[in-house]
């Protein structure tokens, strides 16, 4: 399968006062297009800082990162900014929606940046909605919604703009089983039914197993590489 | 226009405190309406002076009276191109708080002198042929109910007539108005004839008060000034030449720096806006950090968010400030009536609007600036991780 993320002797530094924390060390990945990766490992192994990177959130130390053949390690702040706007959907553990719009504006959001109309973007912020089974709660505001229902309306607003990439922390980490099962075979259903390429970080085997690929991080260094059980 | 939406849910994320901020700037403009209309009413004598008019009083106060024979010396001056007289009356109506403005003038000299005055031509020539004619302004004849073609008996402080009484009466042949609202306040007169008041007052006959000079270049009003009093220096009459804006302005400040006063009354409570609206605009901009750094993860700019940041700031001021400027247009009206035209007309100006304009974009940039810049300087990974 052609490769989608190509990843080469990342290192990501931080710098807190004089310390000063490598919490990646050198990490070589290809993630193919159309893959659904999860990112697994204990706190702190670097599984966040990772994603961050490869969404284009994050500047790496050193070493490169090519997606879709791009090298997004070498844009400045603003190609970035629209580089990710372009071809990435995130979807977060807390959801991040914005509490004062409804759903369909939430969704709308990423549409500004584009030159759709009013009309045209309220009409693909519909069919969103629609894929994640949320048409009839287009006008709700996140606080009128349950947890799986803000998380659909998250995934809505990541699919609006087509991203070539689905970028997702913890999705699940705020559900209860049930509709975290929920939420991962929605994720499942974008992968295989429409293509998105997807890599999740999760702390939970079963949402792994949603994955065909698992990666596991321990201390800044993969260890592992497989396809789940 | 399409990220109103999301300014104004961001505006009104936390309605109460947005109200009360709002309140704040709709009150701070609705002062800053009402009086920058009273600075305006008080200067309205500047601003609608003549560049072309000068004012030849005598040199030392403007309660010495000039002799008449000035005129024919003054029109000879090169540059002149017209003259007009008038003297000061000192009116009392009924009693002593119902004073107002009576000149005794020349009518024909007077009105042509001053073509921003409006009245109509049968008016004007029954003003010119009546020897004890008088024209009014149209607000004071609506405030005292005079009616046109009516006697109307007026007092006088100053001159009493040849029979020692102060009474006078004339005939109302005419109204004055103007176009203006900013002349409009400078009709709030009663021109007599001066032929008949010099000839049936007791003293001062042949003396008036000033001289109205039309020059045909304002750029030579100083030298036309200097020309004028050069005629009468060492005389016992010495005059004092001026373009009307100076004697204006230096009138206007006799009863006080109106202008000056208001600037610093609104200076306070602008800086007290300032102080307010930014603390509270700062407090809601940390409160959305994670907002913002959503905002930016789905690709909006830095400079995007700092000017969405910004433009919440503009859209707070214009919104509070456009409420008190529209409340203090409308109040303006009733104001003009409860004072019964005793004050010169309280109104709006366009150039006020355009100053409310100028000051609400600019306390908005002052007040926006400091959280627009946190805003673009956020590092998305930070604030998505709560530091």
């Amino acid at each position: 399968m052609e490769t989608l993320v190509e990843i080469r002797g990342l290192t990501k530094t931080y710098v807190r006062g004089r310390e000063k924390i490598e919490v990646l060390h050198g990490i070589d990945l290809d993630i193919p297009r159309g893959d659904f990766v999860a990112l697994m490992g204990p706190s702190g192994s670097g599984k966040t800082t990772l994603l961050n990177l490869i969404g284009g959130l994050d500047t790496p130390t050193a070493g490169s990162i090519r997606v879709d053949g791009r090298r997004i390690d070498q844009l400045s702040s603003g190609e970035l900014s629209r580089w990710r706007a372009a071809h990435v959907g995130f979807v977060f553990q807390s959801y991040n929606l914005l509490p004062v719009l409804s759903a369909q504006r939430n969704v709308e959001l990423p549409l500004l940046l584009t030159d759709l109309s009013a009309a045209q973007r309220r009409r693909h912020a519909r069919i969103a909605l629609t894929l994640v089974g949320l048409e009839d709660r287009a006008t709700h505001k996140p606080g009128e919604l349950s947890g799986g229902q803000e998380q659909r309306v998250a995934i809505a607003r990541a699919l609006v703009s087509d991203p070539t990439l689905l970028v997702c922390d913890e999705p699940t980490g705020d559900l209860d089983r049930g509709t975290a099962d929920e939420i991962l075979t929605l994720l499942r259903t974008l992968n295989r039914e429409h293509g998105k390429t997807v890599v999740m970080v999760t702390h939970d085997p079963k949402a792994a197993e949603y994955a065909r690929r698992q990666l596991h991080l321990d201390k800044g260094t993969l260890v592992d590489d497989r396809a789940p059980a | 226009m399409k990220y109103l939406p999301l300014l104004w849910a961001g505006l009104f994320r936390k309605k109460t405190r947005t109200i009360l901020t709002l309140l704040s700037i709709f009150v701070a403009f609705l002062l800053f309406g009402l009086l920058q209309a009273v600075a305006v009413a008080f200067e309205s004598g500047a601003d609608s002076a003549d560049a072309k008019r000068l004012l030849t009083t005598a040199r030392y106060s403007i309660i010495e009276p000039l002799p008449i024979s000035y005129l024919r010396q003054i029109e000879r001056v090169p540059g002149v191109q017209g003259v007009a007289y008038a003297d000061w009356f000192g009116a009392k109506y009924q009693n002593e708080s119902n004073a107002f403005p009576v000149f005794a003038v020349d009518p024909k000299r007077y009105l042509d002198m001053y073509p921003e005055f409006l009245i109509a031509p049968e008016q004007r020539e029954a003003f010119i042929k009546t020897r004890t004619a008088a024209v009014a302004g149209k607000r004071l004849i609506e405030r005292f109910g005079w009616k046109v073609g009516q006697r109307l008996p007026i007092g006088s402080e100053i001159h009493p007539k040849a029979d020692g009484s102060m009474s006078w009466e004339f005939d109302l042949v005419g109204a004055l108005d103007a176009d203006d609202p900013a002349v409009r306040g400078n009709t709030d007169v009663v021109l007599i004839n001066v032929a008949f008041f010099d000839e049936a007052r007791q003293s001062g006959k042949g003396r008036t008060g000033w001289y109205i000079v039309r020059i045909e270049d304002s750029a030579r009003a100083r030298a036309i000034s200097a020309a004028i009093d050069a005629q009468f220096t060492n005389s016992p009459n010495e005059t004092k030449t001026q373009p009307e804006k100076e004697f204006a302005i230096g009138f206007a400040k006799q009863i006080g720096d109106i202008g000056a006063l208001v600037s610093r009354i609104l200076a306070a409570v602008f800086f007290t806006i300032l102080i307010l609206t930014g603390n509270t605009m700062a407090q809601s901009i940390r409160e959305r950090i994670p907002e913002l750094a959503i905002l930016k993860t789905i690709g909006f700019s830095d400079g995007r968010v700092t000017v969405l940041v910004l433009a919440e700031a503009v859209l707070l001021l214009l919104l509070g400030s456009g409420f008190g400027m529209l409340v203090a247009t409308g109040l303006l009206p009733t104001l003009n009536q409860a004072t019964g035209g005793r004050f010169p007309p309280l109104f709006v100006h366009p150039s006020t609007w355009l100053f409310a304009l100028g000051v609400a974009v600019t306390l908005a940039l002052v007040i926006g600036l400091p959280p627009a810049l946190r805003a673009r300087r956020l590092k998305i990974v930070d604030a998505l991780a709560g530091h």
